[in-house]
């Protein structure tokens, strides 16, 4: 076990003839904490498995390193970073049975039967496996086969990490939930560091203690769900988490007054020094709340989905979704919008603007 | 819902009845019929019952073109399959050179079959032959047309060189269609390259391999051409193979009977192989 540690990782794919070279991941600098269960988050063609594959010394990053602890293991190849992976498709080994699915590993590594066959049951009672030990792999469904690659992973004494790359795709809706809890609960049973990868904000959210959002080759935050809910760093944090996302809507100064258009906004931070660049105001719809004076806007739409609605606004062209309670009622003309000052931010060029009020 | 029940649809089964029963029923029939009878010409025909199978069963000849055949099918399928495996497993999964390969291991199959024959009985010939002048000069005594091991080498090499590309051809399609998933979660279950040819590849490539050896086995227990061309079944009879002799049975010695018996017995023999090995590959998959 141990912390991992990415110090100025970039990483390139050879181009394609004709292309314009780019970088898959535009310099990351983490450290994450031993132990911890992380989740990297973020849309398709992000960079996320190219990370993960990092990690697992699958990719060789084209510039800067990466330790585990405090050895580099930067040119180290997978076998010696005792690192588990499972993947999008579950693989077994077909032809073996499940017992000897889950001893592969130790086998491999010379390890004598007895021992094996320890490791093996202990792994097997944690997955609930111990009924289908003796079957063949080949006939489990999916979620059985999702399981033995976890065990696979969970019967090494060593692992410093268990990567999980988008593991529950194939999985039945209903299993989802049973198999995502299973996983918190190894995790806290045996606090080996985990790594999940999804571009699910709910399974993101529930799996993880830290979520790691990516976007576009970059980290663009790492924090706690409440964190990433409250206050995103960066516009596409705003936008994709959460549903629906954040509203951004244009923005500028006067002076250390903030507008949106001609209404002046109560805001969290300022961005009066000065600075030039792109201003945006950052809202949640669940800050928004309709009140006797504040911006005009003219109703569009009302989702009604249960516990809340959704209620689609506009202001001079542009759209605003807002939250609201089940029972909350909506008026019906000359409706006016209020902003939550506490939980209204300001960007600049996308990311967020440091300096309190 | 009221459903119509009337039989017209099988008005819609009527061109394929008769296609199957053109260039499989009918053929097959005029086979049995002259297999149960004695004709002298003039479409005069004389019931025998079973007597030519049984004839057909009882002959030495028979016997002895049956286990030639046995022999060199076998052969070539152990040399076959293997080589194949291993040649598919040598090929690049990407870059430039991967139309390369298959078009060169296309090409043997492009070239009509007695093409082949002539190509390899001019390749071999002792004294003008790239090879047979070659071996010879290197102090190998070879010639084909007169000594049986000879004969027997070459007509393999033959079929080895021509067949092998599709074995190699069906085991490189499974091997590409292997997800690269399981190679990266056996390096970091830390297999060694025996054990992911072992529990990664062989087992994924078991239902290419069923239909490669099974089209080999067939192709290569009817073989007729290559080896008429290249040893006309000599010397001797040494390279008689079955449908060589049956050739040599109908329309040399002109006996339609025997001949016809011997057919369906072929027959048969093709199709209860093919049939037990094909269930007893399949019941294995679902165990």
């Amino acid at each position: 076990m141990a912390r991992i540690e990415f110090k100025k990782v970039r990483h390139m794919y050879p181009p394609t003839p004709g292309q314009e070279p780019t970088y898959a991941l535009k310099e990351i600098n983490q450290v994450w904490d031993d132990g911890g269960a992380y989740a990297l988050l973020g849309p398709s063609g992000c960079g996320k498995t190219t990370l993960l594959n990092i990690i697992s010394g699958l990719l060789t990053p084209s510039e800067g390193s990466v330790f585990f602890g405090d050895t580099d293991v930067t040119n180290l190849a997978t076998t010696e970073r005792q690192i588990a992976q499972v993947f999008q498709f579950p693989v077994v080994y077909d032809t073996m049975s499940v017992y000897d699915n889950l001893a592969f590993p130790l086998r491999n590594r010379g390890i004598d039967e007895p021992t094996i066959a320890d490791r093996v049951k202990q792994v097997a009672q944690m997955l609930d496996l111990e009924n289908v030990l003796h079957t063949r792999a080949s006939g489990l469904t999916a979620d059985g086969k999702q399981k033995i690659s976890l065990g696979r992973g969970l019967v090494r004494s060593d692992v410093n990490v268990i990567m999980f790359d988008e593991p529950l795709t194939v999985i039945d809706p209903h299993l989802k939930w049973l198999l995502r809890s299973k996983l918190k609960e190894l995790h806290q049973q045996i606090g080996v560091t985990m790594i999940y990868v999804t571009h699910d904000q709910t399974e993101a959210l529930t799996f993880a203690d830290k979520v790691v959002v990516m976007y576009d080759g970059t980290v663009v935050q790492v924090g706690t769900p409440v964190e990433l809910f409250n206050r995103p760093n960066h516009t596409f944090v705003g936008h994709f988490i959460g549903s629906p996302g954040m509203n951004i809507l244009p923005g500028h100064v006067d002076g250390s007054d903030s507008y949106y258009k001609n209404n002046k906004i109560q805001t969290a931070n300022s961005a009066d020094d000065g600075q030039a660049g792109k201003l945006e105001i950052g809202v949640r719809p669940e800050f928004i709340t309709f009140s006797d004076q504040g911006i005009p806007v003219v109703i569009e739409k009302i989702d009604d989905l249960g516990r809340f609605q959704i209620v689609t606004v506009t202001h001079e062209r542009d759209t605003i979704k807002l939250v609201i309670g089940e029972d909350d009622i909506v008026p019906s003309e000359s409706a006016k919008i209020k902003f939550d000052p506490a939980n209204t931010h300001l960007y600049r060029d996308n990311w967020i603007l440091e300096n309190a009020r | 819902m009221n459903k119509t029940v009337n039989q017209k649809a099988w008005w819609l089964v009527t061109p394929v009845l008769v296609l199957v029963a053109f260039n499989a029923f009918i053929p097959l029939m005029t086979v049995v019929n002259y297999s149960l009878q004695e004709t002298f010409g003039n479409n005069e025909f004389f019931w025998e019952g079973v007597t030519w199978f049984e004839q057909v069963l009882k002959s030495e000849r028979f016997h002895a073109s049956f286990l030639r055949q046995l022999l060199f099918t076998g052969m070539i399928l152990v040399i076959e399959v293997p080589l194949g495996i291993c040649v598919a497993l040598t090929m690049p999964r990407k870059g430039p050179w991967v139309s390369v390969c298959l078009i060169l291991m296309a090409l043997p199959l492009l070239i009509p079959w007695n093409v082949v024959g002539a190509m390899w009985n001019i390749f071999a010939l002792p004294d003008i032959g790239l090879l047979g002048y070659t071996l010879n000069s290197m102090g190998f005594d070879y010639n084909f047309t007169q000594q049986p091991v000879s004969a027997w080498m070459t007509t393999v090499v033959m079929d080895v060189w021509h067949w092998t590309s599709l074995v190699v051809l069906l085991c490189y399609a499974g091997l590409c269609s292997i997800p690269d998933d399981y190679y990266q979660a056996a390096r970091i279950d830390g297999a060694s390259p025996w054990a992911v040819f072992r529990y990664i590849q062989l087992p994924k490539l078991k239902r290419v391999l069923t239909i490669a050896i099974l089209l080999r086995f067939m192709d290569s227990f009817m073989i007729y051409t290559e080896p008429f061309v290249l040893t006309g079944g000599g010397p001797g009879n040494t390279t008689t193979f079955l449908s060589i002799d049956l050739v040599k049975i109908a329309l040399g010695q002109f006996d339609l009977g025997p001949a016809a018996a011997m057919s369906l017995i072929y027959f048969l023999i093709v199709l209860l192989i093919c049939w037990a090995f094909y269930t007893i590959m399949m019941r294995n998959e679902e165990q």
